[in-house]
């Protein structure tokens, strides 16, 4: 008998005492928690979303799309980046008024090490949770290959507010696709595994830079 | 890891060391005070928790009733995604998968992220029998790896450690596994992770495997989530062209909507943050963005033994967050080592004797090391009824019964040496239906604790610290190991602070 058949074996018998259906009952399980905590307009929900994000240690920025480009400049340019990775979906205009700095494109061939000789990376996300100040990648265009918001030690990345910014977990986990690979971010990389006490900076960027931009 | 947990002495005879030891209980105190506030503001925050609470217990019930059905579901979805699933039926079967997967890669390295299921089968150990050498890349696990010890907690496997203990073991080890610690590092916790991070930068950037536990599986979708802080999370699952997770079987949760509720309940409870900083989920492969060739080993290793428990089951409802082990008067004084496994505290006393069975005195032991004040199960955000199955438990090691081992019914016999127990559940059993009695009991136990300094607490004073409402009691931990530690000899004073004043007398008697 193969390991698999010997484990479920064990599993039936196990659960004799149980009358089992034949599947599992619809019903089984009372979802009567909240789907939002408070009520929010829009605008306070991005409030709150800057809020908790910056509770988390991101360093959180607002424009308008015009003033994106500028912005996203003049961040990079403070930073002291040279070389910035770029997913291969990041509209092009974001990054127009950029100077004297090298764009490194995604790709398949960009190896970790050579990443790790990157200054900043600049991505778009997948959708941002007020309640709990979260950024969720799913890799789409504008944010490309995982690895590339986590190598670099500064990650800068926008949020359309208000059409990507959700309340809560459950609202978020509604908008994602789990066949994607996600990446949720709540803050810059942190550790609590000292004395259980929270400190920034361990493997992932250590500076985390949000531009909720709104039109 | 190379410490080893074998030959521990019993959970007594081990904890009666540890609370001598006076930097292990300030650390431990320190630590597990720490959190523990700031864990009850992140649970306050949402009025819903009782909710989501019942909501995680269901879920979790509706997983174990249906196990089966949902891990074939997961095997299929996993399968289509692009990855390959194995099956494990213990300890040995598993590190012998894992290893040969390795093997076949022709790596003598792997990275890995935290996991409890690769501490309980001991992979690191078994890799390292075949030439394989196993990173921990935890920042907690780093310092555990690099001290040569042992994990002590969940979460933080080196909370037994403070920062100038830590700051000597990176100073004094770094250099002999890699990078060594930067000259004059200080122990301020930032420059602490700085060391860890310039360390394990080299070893991420050159991995080929990486290998993973996870904290949920989704049967639907077959994806499975990662929950972390560092980072160290992502780099293993995202670097290496491998990725091989090695996975509890009760870890599946049928949809991913049940994430909703799991991703509110275990980052609150454990960390006490809003959310955790990262957290990765994946499905199977994903063309040139992660690795390549993924593999899941679900491994049962008692947890189908488990499962035939009937009240024991519940156990395996539990999602690792360590609540229990921060809230617990006996873990905060004994500290985690005493509990002889890679499940610690309260959740360890029930969990290990299931998985393992109670043919040693330490797991055997674990049972009684609690003093059943109840404040595990408030804090837990699955709602296991921890001093329920310590009872339980309690009731098999005294009296045997039917157990189910390696997937055998088998029928125990009476432990030698706790013919006493017996006795003592009586008491369990009458206390738990006479809280007025058990409130005096608790009264007259932290009255007279001030003569027993050296000793464990019984369930008077630590817990009356943080809690109106007496729970349970019974022969208390303390009377417990008071009576039996060393050679099993009544220690001194065994008529002060029983708990219930009942049982005890009764503890010569053979049957
Ligand atoms: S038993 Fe409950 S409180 Fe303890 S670690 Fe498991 S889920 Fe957390």
């Amino acid at each position: 008998m193969s390991t698999r058949d010997q484990v479920l074996g064990r599993i039936r018998r196990a659960l004799a005492d149980a009358q089992r259906e034949a599947a599992p009952a619809r019903g089984a399980v009372d979802r009567g928690y909240l789907r939002v905590h408070g009520h929010r307009d829009a605008a306070q929900t991005a409030d709150l979303l800057a809020e908790n994000l910056a509770d988390y240690r991101a360093i959180v920025h607002r424009a308008t799309g015009d003033e994106l480009p500028g912005r996203l400049a003049g961040l990079l340019a403070a930073r002291g980046a040279r070389r910035v990775v770029v997913p291969p979906g990041l509209p092009e205009r974001w990054l127009a008024a950029l100077q004297d700095v090298e764009r490194v494109p995604d790709s398949a061939g960009l190896t970790a090490r050579e990443l790790d000789a990157v200054d900043s990376v600049v991505t778009g996300c997948a959708v941002a949770i007020a309640e709990t100040g979260t950024i969720v990648l799913d890799a789409g265009p504008d944010q490309g290959r995982r690895r590339i918001t986590l190598v670099p030690d500064h990650h800068v990345v926008v949020v359309r507010v208000p059409e990507q910014v959700v309340d809560s977990v459950p609202q978020a986990l509604e908008r994602l696709d789990p066949v994607r690979p996600l990446t949720w971010i709540s803050g810059p990389s942190a550790t609590s595994d000292i004395e259980l006490d929270r400190v920034e900076g361990v493997h992932g960027p250590r500076t985390l830079e949000v531009v909720l931009v709104t039109d | 890891m190379s410490g080893t947990y074998l030959g521990m002495p019993a959970f007594p005879v081990a904890a009666g060391e540890a609370v001598r030891d006076t930097t292990l209980r300030g650390n431990l105190r320190h630590a597990t005070h720490t959190i523990r506030d700031k864990r009850a503001r992140a649970v306050a925050e949402l009025d819903d928790w009782q909710q989501l609470r019942a909501a995680g217990k269901q879920i979790k019930d509706d997983v174990l009733r249906h196990l089966d059905h949902y891990l074939v579901r997961l095997e299929e979805a996993v399968t289509t995604a692009g990855g390959t699933v194995h099956w494990a039926a213990d300890a040995d079967e598993a590190n012998r998968i894992v290893t040969d997967l390795v093997r076949a890669t022709g790596e003598t390295e792997v990275v890995k992220v935290k996991s409890m299921a690769t501490q309980e089968i001991g992979l690191n150990d078994a890799l390292a029998e075949a030439g394989i050498t196993a990173y921990e890349t935890d920042l907690a696990e780093l310092i555990v790896q690099l001290g040569d010890d042992l994990p002590s907690h969940i979460l933080v496997p080196a909370i037994h450690r403070n920062r100038s203990e830590i700051r000597d073991i990176f100073t004094d080890a770094m250099g002999r596994w890699g990078r060594p610690a930067p000259e004059g590092l200080s122990d301020s916790p930032a420059e602490l992770a700085e060391a860890a991070r310039l360390h394990l930068r080299e070893k991420f950037l050159r991995a080929k495997v990486g290998i993973s536990g996870a904290n949920f599986m989704i049967a639907e979708t077959g994806t499975l989530v990662v929950v972390e802080s560092e980072g160290n999370g992502r780099m293993c699952l995202t670097l290496p062209e491998t990725l091989i997770s090695v996975v509890g079987i009760e870890k599946v949760l049928p949809s991913w909507q049940d994430l909703e509720v799991f991703l509110q309940l275990l980052p609150r409870s454990s960390t006490a943050e809003r959310m955790n900083p990262y957290t990765s989920t994946w499905t199977g492969t994903t063309d040139e963005d992660g690795p390549r060739t993924f593999h899941l080993v679900l491994v049962d290793n008692g947890r189908t033994d488990t499962l035939a428990d009937e009240v024991g089951r519940q156990a395996l409802r539990c999602i690792r967050c360590s609540a229990c082990l921060n809230v617990c008067p006996v873990y905060e004084r004994a500290g985690g080592h005493a509990y002889g496994s890679a499940y610690p505290g309260p959740i360890g006393a029930i969990l290990t004797p299931q998985l393992r069975g109670t043919d040693t005195a330490l797991d055997a032991s674990l049972p009684y090391a609690s003093s059943l004040c109840g404040a595990c199960y408030e804090v837990c955000p699955v709602a296991i009824d921890i001093p329920e199955v310590l009872v339980h438990l309690r009731e098999r090691v005294v009296q045997g019964g039917e157990v189910t081992r390696a997937g055998n019914r088998v029928t125990l016999r009476p432990a030698k040496g706790h013919a006493a127990e017996r006795a003592a559940m009586r008491a369990a059993r009458w206390a738990l239906d006479h809280p007025a009695a058990l409130r005096a009991g608790q009264r007259l136990a932290s009255r007279t604790r001030r003569f027993h300094p050296r000793r464990l607490p019984g369930p008077g004073k630590a817990w009356t610290d943080t809690r109106d409402v007496p729970a349970v009691p019974a022969e208390s931990f303390r009377d417990w190991w008071q009576r039996t530690r060393g050679t099993g000899a009544a220690a001194t004073g065994s008529g002060t602070g029983t708990g219930t004043g009942t049982g005890i007398e009764s503890r010569e008697g053979t049957k």
